[in-house]
């Protein structure tokens, strides 16, 4: 890298790789969707990002990007302007060079060499679409010769005639010679060609020169510093043997110059002068002439011009440029930080208010503490009643700063979808709904994978091959549904297809010969669906390598649990499936039902809890002397006492003096006995892990208001320790 | 009696020359013994409070208490080292201790029937733990050390904590 | 002190330039775009403007060629950042009035350097 790298300029390079990141992503979604229609204005802002990337790739320093991504932005350049059709196969050579750009970047903010095995022969494929038209060879950006070079001391002559709109654009002929003056000496003389007075117009340019500079000069050097002039002005060099510059005539350079530049700027004063030298090719009536002008002239000029006639040497004003940067090694960058959060400025507006309205509270409560009378008891409770609800505002603000739509998750569908169809050579159409529902952070990262796992099977097991789905008299494109809602306190996520649905027989029967289920087990169609959640399972006759092996839904279910979620299936034979997953909103605060067994207060997720039932004699039976179940529409539950597997003195003892909280977890139910429901609220969850250890049955623990540590009961594993401690419930008769 | 934050000694209290070095410990009594613990690992000293019990945990893991919001186990010591259990009452103290632990610090309670002073103990007089049929293992004695005509028994909190934490459910 | 306009729709360009330019004791604005700019320009002076071509709403050759309209703008110099094989796109830059142009990727020291041959 080429980039001396202070602190700022970092902070600037990591704004480039972010907006890289997001160009890349426009690229991506914006290639897309051109398959269908081939939108000027897409393929535009497909371009525009490809060359932004480059450019910036460039300046940055990351030469291998920059140079990777020159062939994209050729086609793309190309497309735009429809010398070279918009295939699919164009569309996916462009697709590919997208993943390319992603992982170089990707290695250049982690500080790595820039090494993409794919990058080479996507670049040879772009020059193949290019048709090697313009087989360009890398060459960097020429660098302006700065100061003599080694060499021979030559002369030479330059013929200058700029097009009488020069100064339109505002290029200064003053400037050009002072950077000539810069490199050798320097000797004008100008010629011009001024029309009658009153058709003299101050803003052209009227003049031509003729200059001979002398030094260590190559032809290069010259022809950049006339870089500018435009195609209709004439610049010509000659090379003449090398002579004298007449030591005198510094003076009658300086003035000359002044006069050809007072032409235009219309400072009466200079041109003067330059009438007075009497140099040649100036005549008075310029110099009159030209004052007479120059009031309607607009200010063109240098504030240095007057103080020109004076310095015989132009020198000063040529500025030379300055040596390149000093350029630190490439130091390797820290990799990019994972931690951190893109925050909407009206999120931290709203916290900023909420706080005001806390110190506004605060300082009101405070001053009770000064001096407090009975006659204050009033205005006290109102305060700390604001105090109540600043906080839980506060509360509520602060973790909306963690949540982020669920399009960051959604947004790699598209691709995965337009990727996954063309491989398993089916049509699907995707559609995504709700994708600015907002999730907690942790939440959005870690349902990622679960959700393309269910995608693949959706397109692999769940949707058909067109022909297939014709002859079923369904469209040939098969429909994707991903959608997200908000549900209560939770985020509701569908994955839905139009498929083929699950089949019941299928699954029953490779159930019953994994010996998961007994053979004469009668069982719902739901919990026929759920069995696809038990490890190992898989009935797809070849393991295709879409969906992979290993990766199974219980790894599926095993995830959405760990964040405190669940997930149903829903199928309708030969019409398609559905799932269903429902997430907390946020990993530290619990919707929490409190209940108490005994003289202690424990936490149930409301997620959880189906429902709960004051049991009945006749509801209640006991199975071995020993264990519970609960009837409970049309099902067998069993039942938990929590007193007996935590070791509490229970309240009652007996069954129809406590509550039974129907709770659910992958799939399974079970009815919880407690003493007595208390209060639902929002809990702070704090884990025990960090001073403590994992407890079976605990999620973990919060601080009630009375200051007392209640602990926050784990459904999924609270069924597990029951069904370990021998238990067991018996099997699910009808 | 409210909460009294002892001041936070460091490690530097240790002074790198051996010669005439002093440790800094806050004596405690369990009955009739005494122990002690280095003061750079006591944050401060609780008055009994009321402990969440905590299921599937050894007896003498009490349970956890809230600390200002955080949440910390609370370990009897009584208990831990087969003392016979005593009842809590006024005068009975949690030492609370921060250990380093595998995850970062540990903070942890140990109840003891009551706190004594803080000593100043030359290293020299430290003497090695006696071998009591493996009660030193068990209560993480790392040394002895006579205090003002007193037997003292020094701690080695970090492994105390840790175990006992760690400790399976009987 | 000068003020230069710089436009460019890639914010860490942007900040690249005006970071240089500030150090070198310049004043800058920051446009992302020809139509930001040319709001930009009407209702401020501005000594030069560095204008990227590609960008959204407005690019930079219309950009100059609005400006060179403004009595304000008739003798400010304009830049425009062309890439290497932009040679179709220097000389639209110079038709529409542009002083001249900055090759792409360029060092701050180039920058500066170009900037002082104008202003």
């Amino acid at each position: 890298m080429s980039l001396a790298l202070d602190p700022e300029m970092a902070e600037i390079v990591k704004v480039f790789f972010e907006e890289s990141a997001e160009g890349l992503d426009a690229m991506e979604s914006g290639l897309l969707s051109l398959d269908a229609s081939a939108d000027r204005e897409t393929i535009n802002t497909i371009f525009r990002a490809a060359h932004s990337i480059k450019g910036g790739a460039g300046t940055f320093g990351f030469m291998e990007i920059s140079e990777f991504t020159h062939a994209v932005e050729t086609l793309l350049d190309r497309m735009r302007n429809g010398t070279h059709a918009v295939t699919s196969e164009a569309v996916q050579v462009l697709l590919q060079s997208v993943d390319v750009m992603r992982d170089m970047l990707k290695l250049a903010q982690a500080g790595a060499p820039i090494v993409s095995p794919s990058a080479a022969s996507l670049t040879a494929r772009l020059a193949q679409m290019l048709e090697g038209a313009e087989a360009r060879s890398a060459e960097p950006a020429p660098m302006p010769a700065t100061g003599s070079p080694a060499g021979a001391v030559r002369c030479w002559r330059i013929r200058f005639t700029p097009h009488s709109s020069l100064f339109r654009t505002c290029n200064d002929p003053l400037a050009m010679f002072s950077q000539l003056e810069s490199l050798g000496t320097l000797r004008v003389a100008v010629t011009e060609q001024l029309p009658a007075l009153d058709l003299l117009d101050p803003t052209l340019c009227h003049l031509a020169w003729t200059l001979e500079v002398t030094g260590a000069i190559e032809r290069a050097q010259l022809v950049e510093i006339f870089d500018w002039v435009d195609a209709n002005s004439a610049v010509e060099f000659e090379l003449l043997e090398p002579r004298e510059t007449a030591a005198g005539s510094a003076e009658a350079v300086g003035t000359a110059a002044a006069a050809g530049t007072a032409a235009a700027a219309g400072s009466a004063e200079a041109v003067g002068t330059a009438a007075a030298a009497g140099t040649p090719g100036t005549t008075g009536t310029t110099g009159t002439a030209a004052s007479a002008a120059a009031p309607a002239a607009p200010a063109l000029m240098r504030p240095s011009t007057a103080a020109l006639e004076q310095s015989p040497s132009l020198a000063a004003l040529g500025q030379t440029p300055s040596p390149p940067a000093a350029a630190g090694a490439a130091t390797p960058r820290a990799g990019a930080d994972a931690g951190s959060i893109r925050v909407a400025t009206e999120k931290v507006d709203a916290l900023i208010n909420l706080v005001g309205e806390l110190v506004i509270t605060q300082s009101m409560l405070g001053r009770f503490s000064e001096d407090f009378s009975t006659s204050d008891l009033e205005a006290l409770r109102r305060g700390l009643s604001s105090l109540a609800r600043n906080t839980r505002e506060l509360q509520e603000s602060v973790l909306k700063i963690r949540m982020l739509p669920i399009s960051f998750s959604f947004n790699r569908f598209p691709r995965l979808v337009h990727e996954l169809s063309r491989k398993l050579g089916k049509k699907v159409e995707l559609r995504l709904s709700g994708e600015g529902t907002e999730l907690d952070k942790t939440v959005l990262e870690k349902i990622g994978d679960p959700l393309v796992h269910l995608v693949r099977n959706s397109l692999d097991h769940g949707l058909e091959r067109p022909e297939a789905r014709l002859a079923a008299g369904k469209p040939e494109s098969g429909l994707l549904e991903l959608n997200a809602y908000h549900e209560g306190g939770n985020i509701i996520i569908e994955v839905k297809d139009d498929g083929a649905g699950l089949n019941k027989t299928k699954i029953l029967a490779k159930a019953r010969e994994r010996g998961l289920v007994a053979a004469d087990a009668v069982l719902s169609d739901e919990q026929i669906y759920n069995l696809i959640f038990l490890p190992g399972f898989s009935t797809a006759d070849q393991v295709s390598d879409v969906s992979g092996r290993g990766v199974g839904m219980d790894v599926v279910r095993r995830n959405i649990t760990d964040l405190g979620g669940q997930v149903q299936i829903g199928s309708t034979p030969g019409r398609g499936s559905i799932i269903r997953i429902r997430l907390p909103l946020t990993l530290a605060i619990l919707e929490g039902q409190m209940v108490r067994v005994g003289r202690e207060t424990y936490v149930i997720s409301l997620v959880s809890i189906i429902e709960t039932v004051q049991p009945k004699r006749a509801q209640v039976q006991t199975i071995t002397g020993r264990s519970e179940l609960l009837k409970h529409r049309d099902e067998y539950l069993p039942v938990i006492r929590l007193h007996e597997m935590f070791g509490i003195e229970p309240g009652s003892r007996t069954l129809t003096d406590g509550l039974l909280i129907v709770a659910e977890s992958d799939g399974q139910r079970v009815a919880i006995l407690v003493d007595e429901l208390l209060a639902q609220q929002q809990v702070v969850i704090k884990s025990l892990d960090a001073n403590f250890r994992a407890v079976p049955g605990l999620a973990g623990a919060t601080i009630h208001g009375d200051g007392r540590v209640a602990l926050i009961l784990d459904v999924p594993s609270l069924i597990g320790k029951y069904h370990a401690e021998g238990r067991r419930a018996p099997e699910l008769a009808a | 009696m409210s909460a009294v934050q002892v001041a936070r000694g460091t490690d530097e209290a240790r002074l790198a020359d051996e010669e005439g070095a002093l440790e800094q410990y806050v004596s405690f009594r369990l009955g009739d013994d005494r122990y002690a613990v280095p003061i750079g690992r006591v944050q401060e000293i609780k008055c009994w409070d009321a402990v969440t019990r905590v299921p599937y945990t050894p007896p003498f893991l009490l349970g956890v208490v809230n600390l200002r919001g955080a949440i910390v186990p609370v370990i009897d010591l009584r208990l831990r080292f087969a003392l016979g259990h005593a009842p809590y009452d006024a005068n009975t103290v949690i030492v609370v201790v921060r250990v380093p632990g595998e995850r970062g610090e540990r903070t942890a309670g140990l109840v003891v029937d009551a706190v004594s002073e803080v000593h100043d103990v030359p290293v020299r007089a430290i003497q090695p733990a006696p071998d009591l049929a493996g009660m030193s293992e068990l209560a993480c004695i790392r040394g002895v050390a006579q205090l003002e005509e007193r037997l003292v028994m020094l701690l080695d909190v970090e492994r105390l904590v840790t175990a006992s934490i760690l400790a399976e459910a009987a | 002190m000068a003020t230069i306009l710089a436009v460019d729709d890639s914010a860490s360009m942007r900040q690249m330039v005006t970071f240089t330019l500030k150090q070198a004791g310049y004043a800058v604005m920051e446009a992302a775009d020809g139509v930001e700019a040319l709001e930009l320009a009407r209702r401020h002076a501005v000594n030069l403007v560095l204008t990227d071509v590609n960008m959204p709403n407005m690019d930079g050759i219309t950009l100059v060629r609005e400006l060179r309209q403004l009595d304000a703008y008739k003798f400010v110099p304009m830049l425009v950042l062309t890439t290497e094989a932009g040679q179709d796109k220097k000389m639209q830059g110079k038709q529409a009035g542009a002083t001249g142009w900055l090759v792409k990727p360029f060092n701050p020291a180039k920058l500066l350097a170009t900037i002082a041959k104008v202003l």
